[in-house]
């Protein structure tokens, strides 16, 4: 447990001095959590969506539990769209950390030397998941609180912050989110044993959050609904899609494989 | 200590090490030889139990390898070929991290204690991106005794130092053999290794030679023992081929180099020889072979 402590207080105070790590890590959460928080703000300081029940489509609506007026559900509606890109915090944090956290152990060098040591690889292995883990789901769940305040604060209306606060999507943040975190670090692990440049890394990375971005527009086009079932299959479909990178992460992240084959 | 029994590795087609046997007793300053490619830092890497042999078996301290791998690591110092440093942060906590891998229990003070020993202290704050290679080689050496090993590899451990360090380095592996270490060096510098190893071996995938650097220059060339005269000639040459100690015998200018088993025995027999033949000696010296013959002869031959 102490060398798995010592391995995430080593790799934060590395990573964190890494601008673009840095820049993800911050600035990220912070416009995911400001953009629904600003629509929440524009359309309820506007008249035009105050009372406006009967311009508002009956798709919209039929969103909406039916007690909502048409401008709250106009509000739930928009900002149900953009709270789905707030799921792209927990996929790209860890692929961030843990693709300048590995290829930057490879071009510096210092896997060998740390290999020497007495640490087991499913320490550094859970070390170096849990320093891109954590930081990720931080953010997400300190971002979703300051949305849920904000929110609170702006319309003050105890109906539409219970409809984000219902079980979907706190079935997003904490079961999903972690979820989408340890895919992320896992796939990352499995490009960074390819890939000797921690920005090549980190953009292949990325390609995790496609699905979150499927979704997005799936959603807009009215072909996803985010529903309950929506997200028990996901949660099911992720803990499948994890298993499977886990497994594939921790073969590759074998002691002879890293100082043999890894280049 | 360090044993090994036909240590074997093959990686797909190519074996890296063939058959390594070896018996490297505690204390010992244990100097391994070859080429790029001879499969040197595959050999360590076994030993340090970085990777696996595909056959044969080796104990280190005690510790079986494939069996006590965690044992072995904790008991074993590693200075790999290429330092490997976290450059973001300063010598100190580069060094704090690993005391605290290799579970040391007073981390400040190893930490402090090494740094002074290697002149680094007041540096420790600076992040190591700022360093030299040699500094970083010094820091390199630093970790791998943090944890004060019974047993120390060292994978070139003079590279890249300038003359000063490097003697620095020479006299810190001296001062850790009397504390009873066993060291285990890979080097390409052949002076570096007269000077400190015990033994060496000669390595290309497969133990080309093995013992002390006088006996491996006796075991290549023979000792050649060379006769100044004020006057030589062939005929010289010829008497003194004749006699039974002597395997070899050339005319060099005024000099003859005889090859002789035993010099210290049979000197005076051949100086008596060519005084009675009427040579005036001069003097007598022995044809000191560097490492680097020896080396080149044996690698030339594998």
């Amino acid at each position: 447990m102490k060398k798995i402590q010592t391995i995430i207080r080593k790799e934060w105070s590395e990573v964190f001095k890494n601008r673009m790590v840095l820049f993800t890590v911050a600035f990220l959460p912070l416009l995911l959590t400001a953009i629904p928080l600003g629509i929440i703000y524009a359309t309820s300081s506007s008249a035009e969506f105050a009372g406006a029940s009967s311009e508002i489509p009956g798709e919209i609506n039929a969103f909406c539990p039916s007690d909502f007026s048409g401008g709250d559900c106009f509000q739930v509606f928009i900002v149900s769209q953009f709270m789905i890109m707030f799921m792209i915090i927990p996929l790209a944090i860890p692929a961030s950390i843990s693709s300048y956290s590995i290829v930057g152990e490879k071009v510096n060098r210092s896997l060998e030397p740390l290999l020497a040591t007495p640490i087991t690889t499913t320490e550094l292995l859970i070390g170096k998941s849990l320093a891109a883990i954590i930081p990720a789901l931080a953010a997400t769940w300190i971002g979703f609180t300051i949305f849920i305040l904000g929110t609170w604060i702006i319309i003050a209306n105890p109906e539409i912050i219970g409809y984000f606060l219902d079980g979907r999507w706190l079935i997003a943040i904490f079961v999903i989110g972690p979820l989408m975190a340890l895919s992320a670090v896992s796939f990352s692990i499995i490009i960074s044993s390819r890939v000797n440049d921690p920005r090549v890394a980190e953009q292949v990375s990325m390609i995790i959050i496609l699905p979150v971005l499927a979704a997005f527009f799936g959603q807009m086009a009215g072909i996803i609904t985010l529903n309950i079932t929506f997200m028990l299959a996901s949660v099911i479909v992720l803990a499948l899609v994890d298993a499977v990178l886990v497994f594939f992460s921790i073969r590759l992240f074998q002691r002879e494989t890293i100082i043999t084959r890894w280049k | 200590m360090i044993t090994t029994q036909n240590l074997t590795k093959r990686f797909d087609q190519i074996t890296a090490v063939e058959n390594l046997t070896l018996e490297i007793p505690e204390g010992e300053v244990f100097g391994f030889l070859g080429p790029n490619g001879a499969g040197k830092t595959t050999t360590v890497r076994m030993l340090t139990s970085l990777i696996s042999p595909t056959s044969g078996s080796a104990t280190v301290n005690g510790h079986a390898i494939g069996e006590r791998d965690i044992d072995i690591r904790r008991s074993v110092g590693l200075l790999t070929e290429t330092p490997g440093w976290y450059d973001n942060l300063s010598a100190e906590r580069n060094l704090e991290i690993y005391a605290s891998l290799y579970e040391v229990e007073d981390i400040k003070g190893q930490v402090g204690k090494y740094l002074r020993f290697l002149g680094l202290w007041e540096r420790r704050l600076d992040v190591t991106a700022t360093f030299s290679k040699g500094m970083k080689q010094k820091l390199a050496i630093a970790r791998a005794l943090l944890h004060e090993p019974r047993t120390v590899f060292l994978d070139e451990p003079t590279a890249a130092l300038d003359p000063e360090a490097s003697r620095l380095v020479r006299e810190f592996i001296l001062e850790i053999k009397q504390q009873g270490r066993t060291i285990f060096i890979c080097t390409h510098n052949l002076d570096e290794a007269e000077r400190l190893c015990d033994r060496i071996a000669v390595f290309k995938t497969r133990l080309l030679v093995l013992d002390s650097p006088a006996n491996l220059r006796r075991q290549v060339f023979g000792r050649k023992v060379v006769f100044h005269l004020l006057q030589a000639d062939q005929a010289l040459v010829e008497k003194i081929i004749q006699l039974p100690q002597v395997t070899e015998a050339k005319l060099i200018d005024h000099k003859i180099v005889a090859t002789i088993d035993d010099p210290e025995k049979h000197n005076p027999e051949i100086i008596r020889l060519l005084v009675s033949e009427g040579a005036d000696v001069q003097f007598v010296g022995e044809l000191r072979r560097s490492l680097e013959d020896v080396y080149l002869q044996l690698v030339k031959n594998a």
